[in-house]
């Protein structure tokens, strides 16, 4: 039960607003001795754990490429595209990727998109591109939401669109602890069973789009 | 066979580079931190394995510690200006989509190809073909575009100093998990939860299944450590044997509910915290405040779905 200290620490501490890092491996250590294990212990563990996962800082690897891609004008010409074409707006541009990246995930190309290689170098500069076209210069908060919105869009759409192909992490694991427990069940009927809920996070999210996109345009008449 | 060795080798030497560039950044008020943070970086990928498991918790701790108390600066490399931005993306056209679009096609066409090649490590083959796409995207940059390898590491530099700590955030968050689980984090949480379930109504129970999944996954930040303890906690016992409930179809929309989490949690940082670094955004979590809604309705969606589909005849 002491365990739980490491949780609290680290809620206190995103909450306060301190370095995540310092946050974080103040949370390992006093999570791990307050479960009983001893210091070295701790930072030994975190030691193999950290080393083990080193794959999930691989994608920094396309920051060159895209960072040259940025010096040689790319945002400036996904925002020039956008202006020309009149239909489109942030909702427009948004409600399109999220459909378009859920589709693709559920098809099982879910590295057809990212933060780091779509939504920074070309989706939310055309959405802000599509909002200023529009209704002129955007203040700063506001250029803000929109890319956050962009964002948003990207991990919506992956996350409830990935589940319906059967070949996912997700749906291996879940076929894996019912397996465990007895229970056989074919990923095809997990994949099957993601999608209502695929369908409500595309509407969901899209009627929120829809008011997000009078809210940017109200913001922008006063 | 080329797997995770070149890959890190790879990955090493860029962050040895960036170092380097860092260190001999005299703009930056603070370049020795930098040069430190990201040259540590670079060995940890260089020489990781060798290090041992105390000795890459040393490594981390250092970088901890420049990140957390000297802090890191913002490298600001030559680059070009907006205006040339402007003229140089009229002058490209839409070739300069090219390269963007080659690292999604590549890294697809490689992780479907590559588990046919005698080469290529299979259990690795995305984490390959993520790289091999990196590179052609920068070839293409030189070729197409004419921007020197040189310049674009400069450019690689100024968006990892961009993101500063938040870029080691996701690996240090994959550790902690590691650390709780050794620490008994996920059966505490089991153990409280089984104590408040209520078990008496079927509505009840489902509703207890899929807000704890999506309340566990926010405070371990991944739903795939929130999975197994509460569907061997809660789903199994009492929606499937206790009301007779489907497993397929609760675990699947279970697993979703978890997903509902990841959307509203800082612990999710590479969906949530590197994103809102990415894109340089004022406040750090911008992106959790813009998906909550979504996440809160989508949670009670899911519970009425479940309990309308679960209990089939």
């Amino acid at each position: 039960m002491l365990s739980l200290l490491g949780v609290a620490v680290v809620v206190i501490g995103f909450v306060a607003r301190i370095n995540p890092l310092l946050v974080v491996m103040t949370a390992a250590i006093v999570g791990g001795v307050a479960g009983g294990l001893d210091f070295f212990a701790v930072i030994a563990a975190f030691g193999k754990a950290f080393n083990e996962n080193r794959f999930v800082s691989v994608t920094w690897l396309v920051l060159p490429a895209i960072g040259a891609l940025e010096r040689a004008g790319l945002q400036e010409r996904a925002r020039d595209l956008i202006v020309r074409i009149r239909a489109a707006s942030v909702f427009s541009i948004l409600c399109t990727y999220l459909l378009v990246r859920q589709v693709v995930a559920a098809l099982g190309l879910t590295s057809l998109g990212g933060q780091a290689t779509m939504i920074r170098p070309l989706i939310a500069p055309m959405a802000v591109a599509a909002a200023e076209g529009k209704h002129g210069m955007l203040s700063g908060p506001l250029r803000d939401a929109i890319r956050a919105q962009s964002a948003a869009a990207e991990n919506v759409a992956w996350f409830f669109g990935e589940d319906i192909f059967v070949a996912v992490g997700s749906i291996l694991l879940i076929k894996g602890v019912l397996e465990q427990n007895g229970i056989i069940v074919q990923p095809v009927q997990l994949s099957l069973w993601a999608i209502p809920t695929a369908v409500a996070a595309f509407l969901i999210h899209a009627t929120r789009l829809f008011f997000f996109g009078r809210r940017v345009k109200r913001a922008t008449r006063s | 066979m080329i797997g995770l060795g070149a890959v890190y080798g790879i990955t090493g030497v860029m962050f040895a580079i960036i170092a380097v560039m860092s260190a001999a950044d005299r703009d930056n008020p603070k370049r020795w931190s930098n040069a430190g943070f990201w040259g540590l970086f670079a060995a940890s990928f260089l020489f990781g394995d060798r290090l041992g498991d105390f000795g890459n918790g040393l490594l981390v701790l250092a970088m901890v510690a420049i990140a957390g108390t000297v802090g890191l600066g913002l490298a600001r490399p030559a680059t070009t200006a907006p205006e040339e931005r402007q003229i140089l993306a009229r002058k490209f056209g839409n070739t300069i989509f090219m390269p963007a679009l080659a690292i999604p096609v590549v890294t697809v066409i490689g992780s479907l190809t590559f588990k046919y090649s005698s080469l290529i490590d299979p259990m690795q083959v995305t984490l390959v073909a993520l790289a091999l796409a990196a590179l052609v995207a920068l070839a293409l940059a030189r070729i197409l575009l004419h921007q020197p390898v040189k310049a674009a590491l400069q450019e690689g530099r100024r968006l990892m100093d961009l993101l500063g700590w938040a870029a080691l955030l996701p690996q240090m968050l994959a550790a902690l998990g590691a650390v709780f689980a050794l620490a008994g984090v996920g059966t505490a949480i089991s153990h409280i939860a089984a104590e408040i379930i209520p078990t008496g109504s079927r509505i009840a129970v489902i509703a207890s299944y899929t807000f704890g999944m999506a309340l566990f996954t926010a405070i371990m930040g991944n739903a795939f450590a929130a999975f197994p303890v509460m569907t061997i906690g809660i789903g199994l016992p009492l929606i499937v044997t206790k009301f007779g409930g489907n497993p397929a179809i609760m675990s699947a929309i279970g697993m979703l509910s978890g997903f509902c989490g990841t959307l509203t949690t800082p612990m999710a940082a590479n969906f949530n915290l590197v994103p809102a670094a990415l894109l340089g955004l004022e406040n750090r979590y911008a992106v959790i405040k813009a998906q909550i809604p979504t996440a809160i309705i989508l949670l009670a969606v899911n519970t009425v779905l479940m309990y309308a589909l679960v209990f089939q005849k």
